[in-house]
């Protein structure tokens, strides 16, 4: 790659891209580059560094909304948030360790561009749903914002939702806004033990089907389990379902009982509190630490939850596989043998069958840009993926090919 | 407010065009009659009118893809519309236009407790979707005001909100799928019964996009159980301020009620004198706060609540003792609008959004206002997220009233965005806040948000001179100004 460019602030950042529009220079866009391995290899000729353009603008604690540039350590802003006793509601993942990379390196900016969403996904919702606004230089070197600094607003189209998640082949972020949430007091974790697939899935509804605002909601098989550095899951000596709850302190015991009260019929129980809880999450967020530490091509599944026991049981039949469960099951991590085509054809055709995508999350470079690493779409999709590039990027210089060939 | 001139040539077609359509849906699915087709003139925004060319109520996505292929090839523009609820005039046709009524796609599609979702047709209502599992004990989050009427293909259309939002989010965060047909004619899916759509979250892009970009003939919703309950306090302030300094003081204490709505004096008079829910009558400002959830957690953050509002000079508080009572201090924020528009022959319902700490500026600018315009307003606010309706009261056989009004309106959002907000929380900017869109947004943010558009809608068929106050044409935006030799990059640091 012939050249980095490193940008101060968003104007110099918009005379970059208008650069490389002008020279037609493909750009491989980073922040803290934690992710970088996250998607297609890039078809790129210089790369844009924009970890400058760091730091928090503005924090209304009683707003609920933080404002800072686009590549603000993450981890800053997590403590900055609980200093106030708030939090990043979505819970961001930190896939650093899982692609390679160092722990807690990633940018505010890489969490939103990569639709990041821990466990609580099933309960707030991913990067998209707390990403208010931005400003940013689109892929024609001009600079533009959309969203506001407020969570209510529906004034034209939503194109934060689009951002989140476009894998930086739209538009580089300068500033972005997001909101903020009290963070709970507390946090309890009922596991519930030996389940199979199937009996994880109908134990983990029942439990996101009950009124005890369940936070977390995950499986891990025995093989799994047994990665975990909490003691009550590593030494069960069998799989593990684990459901969590948080707030008052009042409110997490009462919800806790009825929660066990509720799933006893279901298995053993076990009961972990805020240390081990927090541990346990953040590894089934983080994935690296449950699946096999190298060598493995590792899939992120997104299905209808009822449809996990028998995608499982398939690629299980076919492949060599260890995989866990997050969202209820809606979300299955899958480490496969990076043979052939690293699963790619067993696990879509389950997908076919469901609904759902797959996303080869961590490969070796050419099983990378030999398999689609996220879902082929039909031509009618594809078609307006392709021109929505084009409406933000028509000479493709923002991370070509990282989602898509070509896009 | 002008909308694009109608295409004469379009309008000669016009028998042709009808039947055309007639031989895509068959039966009374195709109204040219005037008289019927009075029916669909306006929207909830009733200030503006236009009879449609010609009226189509497809019961199929066949015949959905079908009309709109139809349109594309021969350039016929085309308004899609729901239940025709829209504050905003979403749905207000055109002269040259087809009305694209969504109507008879009414039925719920499959229910899925497994997968804590439902799959419905666009045209079932809002609460039609909770009252079809409400017996299980779910129900769909988002309630506007217009629950009872409004569908959910329009909710989507609209991103529409409701009191429940800062706890439990707008439409956009209860939506997992749509099927949409584009104005060609392609039948596309995004997103399913799984968490997250895969790639580019068009998803979100669609909700809220004011029936710009596609129809939506299908709709996949999240389910959320009922909390185990809710309770109610009604908190009076001498004065907006001290009322506002309780909601910021609650947020601050960590808390996210369910509900948090304020209405002021001539609110709250109005709203008692027609459904009679107990207000006290002499307060400046009224909340309600909400707590719903667990019964535990409930009762100790009510608990919270009333100290909190205690300390910050409430005059008034009652905590609701049953869910009868409850819901009584609901029906009278909820018959608001109604209740207040019994106070004059016409209204405006603004919906604006500011950040809260700026409610009692913005209040007292909006006290002037009403002053200088010499048109009354009543104010009732979702302070929980600071999305403000100020209703404009008016009466349109009066003239130069109505343009009065229209000012006083415009006043308002432009402060809205003066302070830090926006110009529309949940009701859309359709038609009526179209011409102040450059009060927030800069030419080239417009011509980003339309270049969007182009990526669905290439020939601007579907719903224009809504939402943009200027149209481009697709061949105009795509255009790339290249800057070779003119930057300032060659001073950037390189390594």
């Amino acid at each position: 790659m012939a050249d980095t460019l490193k940008p101060g602030d968003a104007a110099e950042l918009r005379d970059a891209v208008a650069w490389a529009v002008a020279e037609d220079v493909p750009l491989e866009v980073i922040g803290a580059g934690s992710k970088r391995g996250y998607g297609r290899p890039v078809e790129a000729r210089a790369r844009l560094d924009v970890s400058s353009i760091s730091g928090v603008t503005d924090y209304e604690p009683e707003e609920l909304v933080l404002t800072a540039r686009a590549a603000t350590p993450l981890r800053a802003i997590e403590d900055l948030l609980a200093e106030r006793r708030q939090f990043l509601a979505f819970e961001p993942s930190d896939y650093g360790p899982l692609l390679g990379g160092e722990v807690g390196s990633g940018t505010l900016a890489g969490a939103l561009a990569c639709n990041l969403a821990g466990p609580r996904r099933v309960k707030a919702g991913a990067a998209r749903d707390h990403f208010l606004g931005f400003a940013g230089v689109s892929g024609r070197g001009e600079t533009f914002k959309a969203g506001g600094r407020v969570v209510k607003n529906v004034t034209g189209y939503d194109v934060c939702k689009l951002i989140a998640g476009s894998f930086g082949t739209l538009a580089v972020m300068t500033e972005v806004t997001v909101k903020v949430m009290p963070a709970p007091d507390k946090t309890r974790t009922v596991l519930i033990f030996g389940l199979d697939a199937a009996g994880a899935v109908a134990t983990l509804a029942d439990a996101l089907n009950s009124p005890w605002e369940v936070s977390g909601a995950a499986y891990l098989p025995q093989a799994v389990a047994k990665r975990s550095a909490v003691d009550f899951v590593r030494g069960a000596g069998t799989a593990a379902a684990a459901v969590r709850v948080e707030g008052t302190e009042l409110s997490v015991a009462a919800r806790c009982d009825a929660l066990r009260k509720q799933l006893a019929p279901r298995g053993a129980l076990e009961e972990l509190h805020s240390m081990n809880s927090a541990t346990l999450w953040r590894e089934i967020g983080d994935v690296a630490a449950l699946l096999p530490a190298a060598g493995r091509a590792i899939w992120r599944v997104s299905v209808p939850p009822t449809a996990m026991p028998a995608l499982v049981a398939n690629v299980s039949a076919r492949l060599s596989a260890e995989f866990f469960g997050d969202w209820g099951c809606g979300l299955v991590w899958l480490a496969v043998a990076p043979d052939g085509d690293g699963g790619a054809a067993i696990i879509r055709a389950q997908i076919a069958a469901s609904g759902g995508h797959a996303t080869l999350l961590r490969a070796p470079d050419g099983l990378r840009a030999m398999v689609p690493v996220f879902e082929p779409q039909p031509p009618a999709l594809a078609g307006l993926t392709a021109r929505t590039k084009d409406a933000f990027d028509p000479k493709r210089v923002l991370n070509r090919g990282r989602m898509y060939l070509g896009v | 407010m002008k909308m694009p001139a109608a295409d004469e040539a379009i309008l000669a077609r016009r028998a042709e065009i009808v039947a055309a359509l007639r031989a895509i849906i068959p039966g009374e699915g195709v109204i040219a009659d005037a008289e019927e087709r009075r029916a669909y003139e306006c929207d909830a925004l009733t200030a503006y009118r236009q009879l449609p060319m010609v009226v189509c109520l497809p019961s199929t996505t066949a015949q959905v893809a079908a009309v709109l292929n139809y349109c594309h090839a021969n350039k016929v523009k085309v308004v899609p519309r729901g239940a025709g609820t829209s504050l905003s005039g979403g749905a207000l046709p055109l002269a040259d236009g087809v009305l694209l009524g969504l109507g008879k796609f009414n039925r719920i599609l499959e229910i899925d407790f497994a997968n804590r979702c439902a799959v419905v047709q666009p045209g079932v209502t809002n609460l039609g979707i909770t009252d079809a599992v409400a017996t299980d004990g779910f129900y769909y989050a988002p309630d506007p005001s217009s629950q009872i009427a409004c569908t959910i293909g329009g909710n989507v259309a609209e991103n529409s909100g409701g009191v429940h939002c800062l706890k439990y989010g707008l439409t956009t965060n209860n939506v997992l799928g749509v099927e949409l047909v584009l104005m060609t004619g392609e039948v596309v899916r995004l997103g399913g019964k799984h968490y997250d759509a895969g790639g580019y979250d068009l998803l979100g892009v669609v909700t809220g996009s004011e029936g710009l970009l596609g129809v939506i003939t299908e709709v996949t919703v999240r389910l959320l159980k009922r909390p185990e309950t809710a309770r109610a306090v009604l908190v009076g302030f001498p004065s907006s301020e001290s009322a506002g300094a309780c909601v910021a003081a609650i947020i601050a204490a960590g808390i996210i009620p369910g509900g948090m709505e304020m209405m002021d004096r001539p609110a709250i008079h109005a709203a008692e004198a027609f459904v009679h829910a107990g207000y006290p009558l002499d307060v400046e400002a009224l909340l309600i706060v909400e707590l719903d959830g667990p019964a535990a957690e409930v009762d100790e953050l009510i608990a919270a609540v009333e100290a909190i509002a205690r300390d910050k000079g409430a005059v008034y508080a009652r905590l609701s003792q049953s869910e009868e009572e409850r819901s009584r201090f609901w029906a009278g924020r909820k018959a608001a609008f109604p209740a207040v528009g019994r106070l004059s022959p016409d209204y405006f319902c603004m919906d604006g959004t500011i950040p809260r700490k700026r409610l009692p500026f913005v209040l007292t600018r909006m006290t002037e206002m009403s002053a200088k315009h010499g048109l009354r307003v009543a104010n009732v606010f979702h302070a929980g997220d600071g999305n403000l309706h100020p209703l404009i009261l008016y009466d349109a056989n009066r003239p130069g009233e109505l343009e009065r009004a229209e000012a006083f309106g415009a006043d308002i959002l432009k402060l809205c965005v003066e302070v830090g907000g926006v110009l529309t929380g949940e009701h859309g900017v359709g038609v009526e806040k179209r011409d102040l869109m450059g009060t927030m947004f800069s030419d080239d943010d417009l011509k980003q948000q339309q270049r969007l558009k182009c990526a669905f809608d290439a020939e601007g068929l579907l719903n224009p001179g809504k939402v943009f106050p200027v149209l481009h044409r697709c061949a105009e935006l795509g255009r790339v100004h290249v800057h070779r030799g003119e930057m300032r990059f060659p001073d950037l640091p390189r390594f």
